[in-house]
C-alpha cells in the first residue's frame, strides 16, 4: 500500500509498543496542530455534554446560533421525567450585539424563558465571542437569579479558552455551585453519588440499580437523568463513584476537600470493571459485611446469566482484531478488556483527550505491536487501522464512515449508542453489536480492505 | 411529550431562538467547499466548530467528512490568528496534500478582526503555497445570516477566486448550483445532458458525499467541481444561478469580475420550476427540449392527475431554507394542496417579497416569516392554533409531527434520521414525482391508519 505519512510533529503522538524499543513517553495534554484534520472538539463542547443531562435544568446557549444548533438534542441522554434539555435555546447573536453586547439580550430571554418553562435552575454557556465582547455574564446571571428565585448559573466555557477537558472542569465549577445547597437530611450512612456517568441509553438506571441491589442508597447520578435537587444535596453522600474519569474527577476532587467525601474510580465496561465497580464500593463500607454479600450476590447471579450467553460470539469473534478511538482514555482500558473477553485482541488503542497516567497505563496493558496514538486524524486511523488488518473499529459519529469505507466494522461507544452498553447487560449487548457488525454479510460484497486485492 | 411546554398563545420574544431553523455560516462554506475536486476545507476558528460541522455533515450523509482546523488557542484570539492560519497551510499541503484549501471564519476569527484576504496573500507571498496549487477564502461570520448565508458566499468566493476570463468565449453555460444534494446536482448534470447542452456546475457534491463502498477512506473522493473547469467559468457564455439566496450572489460576482451574463432562477422543484429550468437550459444553450423529458414531464403531470383528489386542500406547514421553500411552496400550490405556514431561520427581505407575489394571489391567508423569530417553536404555536394535515421539513420536525400526531415528511437539511436524500433528487421532474410520492404516502398511509374499518379502503 501507499505509505501515508504521520503528521510531522505528532510523532510523539504516536507510539507503537516494541520489546526493546525507544521507551519515549507519549506526548498529550497539548493542544491539537493548526491545521490537523483533528476528532477533538472545544472547551464548549466538553461543558455542553457533562451539563446537558440535566433534565429539569434551562440551557441556554448564550452566542451566535450554530453552538445551540449543533448541540440540540444530539445526546442520547435518557430522562425518565423532565425534558427540558432536550430543546434548544441560544440569544442567537447578531452583528449588532458583537459590537454593542449581548447582556441585555441575555437578560430578557433568561427571564421570558424562566417565566415560560419554570427550571429549577438555569446554565448560562458562554461561547467564544461572549469572551471577546466582554459581556459580564456574572453580573447578568446574579441579577437573574435575584429576580427568579433560581439558581442561575454562568458556564465559562468559551470554545478557544483550552481544550475539551477544560469544558468539563468548567461544567464541574457549575455543578459545584449547586451542590451543597440541598438539605442532606435522611440521607444514608450507606450512600454514594455516581459521577461522570450521563444514563446514555439508559445506563444510568442499570448501575443505579445494581447498587440499590446491594443496600446503597444512590444520593445523585452526575449527570445522568439529572434532577437540580439531587445535585443540591450531592454532598450528603459518604462516596462519589467516578466513571469517565476525565471528564468528572475534577470534581470528585473538589467535593473530597470541601466536604471530606472521599471518592474512586470506576468502569462500567467489561465483566471485569463492572464487578470491580461494586466491590470497591462494598469495600468502603467494611463495617456492614452485608453490602460486599450482596455485591457478590449481584455479580454471580449476573454473570450465571451473561456468560454462557457470550459464548457464542466469542466463538466468532476469537482472533478477530480491534482498534479503538475513543474520547477518554479510562474508557480505552475497560474496552481492552471486554474485547479480550471475547476473543478479540486489540491493535490500536488511542484517546482524544488521555494524560501522561492513562497513556502510560495503556502501554502497560496493550499487547506487543499495538499501536497507541494520543488526538489523532482520519489519516492516521486509516493507515493504522489497514497496517494491523484491524476488523472492527470503536469510536464516534465522525469514525463511523471511516470504517465502513474500509470495509470493517464499528461499534458506537460515544454520544449515539442506542443499546446500553454498560453493566452486565451491557457487556452483552456490546458482545451483540460488535458480532453484528464483524460478522456481517455486507463485508462478503466489499473490497476488503482494500490494500489485500 | 418532548414539546409539552409550547403554548399556543404566540407572543413576541426579544432575540430569543427557541429550536431554531437554521445554524451558523460556517457549515455552509464547508459544505459548498466540498464541491470542489480535491479540496480541504478549513476552518479559522476554535477546534470545536469545525468538529460541529463534520459531526453533522457526518449524520446527514453518512459518508466520512474531512476539514481542517485553525485550532485556536487564547493567544490566537489576543494575537490573531494568523499565525495559526499560516501554520495551518503549511501543514495542510505538506501531509494532506489537497489541491485546493477553501478557508471561510468564524464569529471568532471575524470578531478580532482576522482578514482572510490579507492572510492568505501572505501566504502566497511567503512561499507556502506549492506551484499549482490554490488556497481560496471566503468571510462567513456566524452572527449575521446563517448556513444559507455560508453557503452563498464560499460559492461566490470560489467564483470570484477562480474565473478568468482568457477573451476566447467557451460553448458552455455555468449553472451556479444552490444548496442542493449530491443526487440533486448528479439529476441537474443528466438533465443537461440530455437537453444536449454542455453546463459547468458548481459546487459539485456528487461523487464526493455519495462515495460508493471501495474499500478504500478516499480522503479526496473522485467528484467535484475541477480548477480547470471553475477556471473556464469565466469565459462561459451564460450563467443560470438555482436560488436567488444561495446561488445568485456568486452570478453577480462572475458577471462583475468576468461580465458573463447570468439569470436567477429557483431550485427545480416540482413542475413549474423545472418547466422554468429546461426551458431557460435549451433557450440559452439553443436546443430543443428532447422528447424524452417532455415524457417524465408527462408522467408526473399523469400521476398529479390520477391522484388530485387526495392531495386537494391539504394544509401543510414546512420550514426549511428559503431557496427551498420558496419552490417547494409553489409546487404544493400546483398540487392544489394549501401551504399554509412557512417559516424559514434565514433572514432577508428576497424571501418575504417572493413569497408574497406567490402567495397573494393564491393563498392570501398563508402564515410566513423568516429571520429572528422564525423559529421551530413558532411553528409549533402555528401548528397548535391551527392544525394542519402534513408538515415538511428537516429532521428536528419529527418532535412537532409525533406532538400533534402530524404526518411528516423529511425534506432540507439536516436530515439525520433517514437515507435516500443523497441518493434520490427533489429536483427535476423525476424528483417531483419522488415528492409526490412522499406525500402520497404520508397522507395515504394516514387515512389508512385512522379510517374506521367499514371505511378502511383497499383501492384509493
Amino acid at each position: 500500500m501507499e505509505q501515508i505519512s504521520i503528521l510531522e510533529g505528532r510523532h510523539k503522538q504516536v507510539f507503537e509498543k516494541k520489546t526493546g524499543g525507544e521507551q519515549v513517553e507519549i506526548a498529550c495534554d497539548t493542544s491539537s496542530l493548526s491545521g490537523s484534520v483533528s476528532q477533538r472538539a472545544c472547551v464548549f463542547c466538553g461543558s455542553r455534554v457533562v451539563l446537558y443531562p440535566v433534565a429539569d435544568a434551562l440551557h441556554l446557549v448564550h452566542g451566535p446560533i450554530g453552538c445551540a444548533a449543533y448541540t440540540w438534542d444530539i445526546r442520547g441522554a435518557v430522562s425518565s421525567g423532565p425534558e427540558l434539555h432536550r430543546l434548544s435555546f441560544s440569544t442567537d447573536l447578531q452583528e449588532m450585539d458583537v459590537i454593542y453586547g449581548g447582556e441585555k439580550k441575555l437578560y430578557h430571554s433568561l427571564i421570558e424563558l424562566i417565566e415560560q418553562y419554570k427550571p429549577k435552575a438555569a446554565f448560562i454557556y458562554s461561547t467564544c465571542i461572549v469572551g471577546l465582547i466582554g459581556d459580564d455574564i456574572e453580573a447578568v446571571c446574579r441579577k437573574v437569579a435575584k429576580e427568579t428565585g433560581i439558581p442561575v448559573l454562568p458556564v465559562h466555557s468559551e470554545g478557544f479558552k483550552g481544550t475539551k477537558k477544560d469544558g468539563y472542569k468548567a461544567a464541574c465549577h457549575a455543578l459545584m455551585q449547586l451542590i451543597g445547597t440541598g438539605s442532606t437530611e435522611d440521607i444514608s450512612k450507606y450512600s454514594i453519588n455516581i459521577l461522570g456517568e450521563f444514563n446514555l441509553a439508559g445506563e444510568a438506571w442499570i448501575i443505579r440499580k445494581y447498587y440499590e441491589k446491594m443496600g446503597i442508597e444512590v444520593v445523585s447520578t452526575l449527570t445522568g437523568d439529572g434532577r437540580i435537587d439531587a445535585v443540591r444535596r450531592a454532598h450528603g453522600a459518604s462516596l462519589n463513584v467516578v466513571q469517565c474519569s476525565g471528564s468528572m474527577t475534577w470534581l470528585a476532587k473538589e467535593m473530597e476537600q470541601k466536604y471530606g467525601i472521599p471518592y474512586i474510580r470506576v468502569s462500567y465496561f467489561g465483566i471485569e470493571d463492572m464487578s470491580k465497580s461494586l466491590y470497591d464500593v462494598a469495600k468502603h463500607f467494611p463495617e456492614r459485611p452485608d453490602i460486599m454479600e450482596a455485591a457478590k450476590q449481584v455479580v454471580s447471579e449476573e454473570v450465571k446469566e451473561l456468560y454462557p450467553s457470550l459464548q457464542k460470539f466469542k466463538k466468532a469473534l476469537t482472533g478477530k482484531k480491534a482498534a479503538i478511538y475513543v474520547g477518554g482514555a479510562f474508557k480505552t482500558f475497560s474496552l481492552i478488556k471486554a474485547l479480550r473477553s471475547i476473543g478479540m485482541s486489540v491493535v490500536l488503542a488511542g484517546s482524544q483527550t488521555g494524560n501522561k497516567d492513562d497513556y502510560a497505563r495503556l502501554k502497560e496493558m496493550c499487547d506487543e505491536g499495538t499501536v497507541i496514538v494520543d488526538d489523532s486524524n482520519p489519516v492516521e486511523l486509516s493507515k493504522f487501522i489497514l497496517e494491523k488488518e484491524a476488523d472492527l473499529l470503536i469510536g464516534g459519529v465522525k469514525e463511523r464512515p471511516i470504517a465502513f469505507k474500509l470495509g470493517i466494522g464499528f461499534c458506537d461507544h460515544n454520544h449515539e449508542r442506542k443499546i446500553p452498553l454498560a453493566g452486565f447487560v451491557g457487556m452483552y449487548n456490546f458482545a451483540l453489536e460488535v458480532y453484528q457488525s464483524v460478522m456481517s454479510p455486507v463485508w462478503q460484497f466489499a473490497p476488503r480492505k482494500g490494500v489485500k486485492k | 411529550m418532548l414539546l409539552r411546554h409550547t403554548s399556543k398563545e404566540v407572543k413576541e420574544r426579544e432575540g430569543l431562538t427557541i429550536n431554531p431553523a437554521k445554524t451558523c455560516q460556517p457549515i455552509g462554506a464547508m459544505y459548498a467547499a466540498l464541491g470542489i475536486h480535491g479540496c480541504l476545507p478549513h476552518s479559522h476558528g476554535s477546534q470545536g466548530c469545525c468538529s460541529y460541522h463534520r459531526s453533522t455533515l457526518t449524520r446527514h450523509y453518512k459518508e466520512p467528512v474531512m476539514a481542517a482546523t485553525s485550532s485556536f488557542t487564547e493567544g490566537a484570539s489576543v494575537f490573531g490568528g494568523q499565525a495559526n492560519l499560516l501554520a495551518a497551510i503549511d501543514t495542510i499541503f505538506s501531509v494532506y496534500e489537497p489541491d485546493i484549501i477553501a478557508v471561510h471564519s468564524t464569529c471568532l476569527s471575524e470578531t478580532i478582526g482576522d482578514d482572510l484576504q490579507q492572510i492568505t496573500r501572505k501566504a502566497n507571498d511567503d512561499g507556502k503555497i506549492p506551484e499549482g496549487k490554490r488556497v481560496i477564502f471566503a468571510s462567513t461570520p456566524s452572527f449575521i445570516g446563517s448556513h444559507v448565508t455560508g453557503y452563498a458566499n464560499m460559492v461566490t468566493g470560489i467564483a470570484q477566486q477562480f474565473a478568468v476570463s482568457t477573451g476566447a468565449k467557451k460553448n458552455q453555460i455555468n449553472i451556479v448550483a444552490g444548496w442542493m444534494e449530491p443526487s440533486d446536482m448528479r439529476e441537474i448534470k443528466r438533465l443537461a445532458k440530455e437537453l444536449g447542452v454542455k453546463i459547468v456546475l458548481f459546487p459539485d457534491t456528487s461523487d464526493v458525499l455519495d462515495a460508493p463502498q471501495t474499500g478504500k477512506h478516499e480522503f479526496y473522493p473522485k467528484g467535484g467541481t475541477t480548477i480547470p473547469e471553475l477556471e473556464s467559468i469565466g469565459d462561459s457564455l451564460h450563467s443560470i444561478a438555482l436560488g436567488s439566496i444561495s446561488a445568485e450572489p456568486a452570478a453577480i460576482a462572475l458577471e462583475k469580475k468576468c461580465k458573463v451574463p447570468f439569470e436567477t432562477l429557483e431550485v427545480p422543484i416540482g413542475l413549474t420550476a423545472t418547466d422554468r429550468f429546461i426551458m431557460s437550459l435549451s433557450e440559452i444553450g439553443g436546443v430543443t427540449v428532447p422528447d424524452e423529458i417532455t415524457a417524465d414531464r408527462g408522467r408526473l403531470v399523469d400521476v398529479i392527475a390520477d391522484m388530485e383528489q387526495y392531495l386537494y386542500g391539504k394544509r401543510v406547514a414546512l420550514f426549511g431554507d428559503p431557496d427551498q421553500l420558496v419552490p417547494l411552496t409553489e409546487f404544493l400550490l400546483d398540487l392544489n394542496m394549501k401551504p399554509v405556514q412557512i417559516v424559514s431561520g434565514t433572514p432577508g427581505q428576497r424571501f418575504e417579497k417572493t413569497m408574497r407575489e406567490i402567495l397573494d394571489a393564491r393563498s392570501p391567508e398563508t402564515k410566513f416569516k423568516n429571520g429572528i423569530g422564525a423559529d421551530m417553536f413558532l411553528l409549533h404555536q402555528w401548528m397548535k392554533n391551527e392544525p394542519v394535515d402534513l408538515l415538511i421539513g428537516n429532521t428536528y420536525g419529527k418532535y412537532m409531527a409525533r406532538d400533534e400526531d402530524v404526518p411528516f415528511i423529511r425534506f432540507g437539511f439536516p436530515i439525520l434520521d433517514r437515507i435516500g436524500h443523497s441518493y434520490f433528487p427533489n429536483v427535476g421532474y423525476s424528483g417531483g414525482l419522488r415528492l409526490v410520492e412522499k406525500i402520497l404516502t404520508a397522507l395515504l398511509d394516514r387515512q389508512d391508519r385512522d379510517a374506521l374499518e367499514e371505511k378502511f379502503e383497499l383501492v384509493m
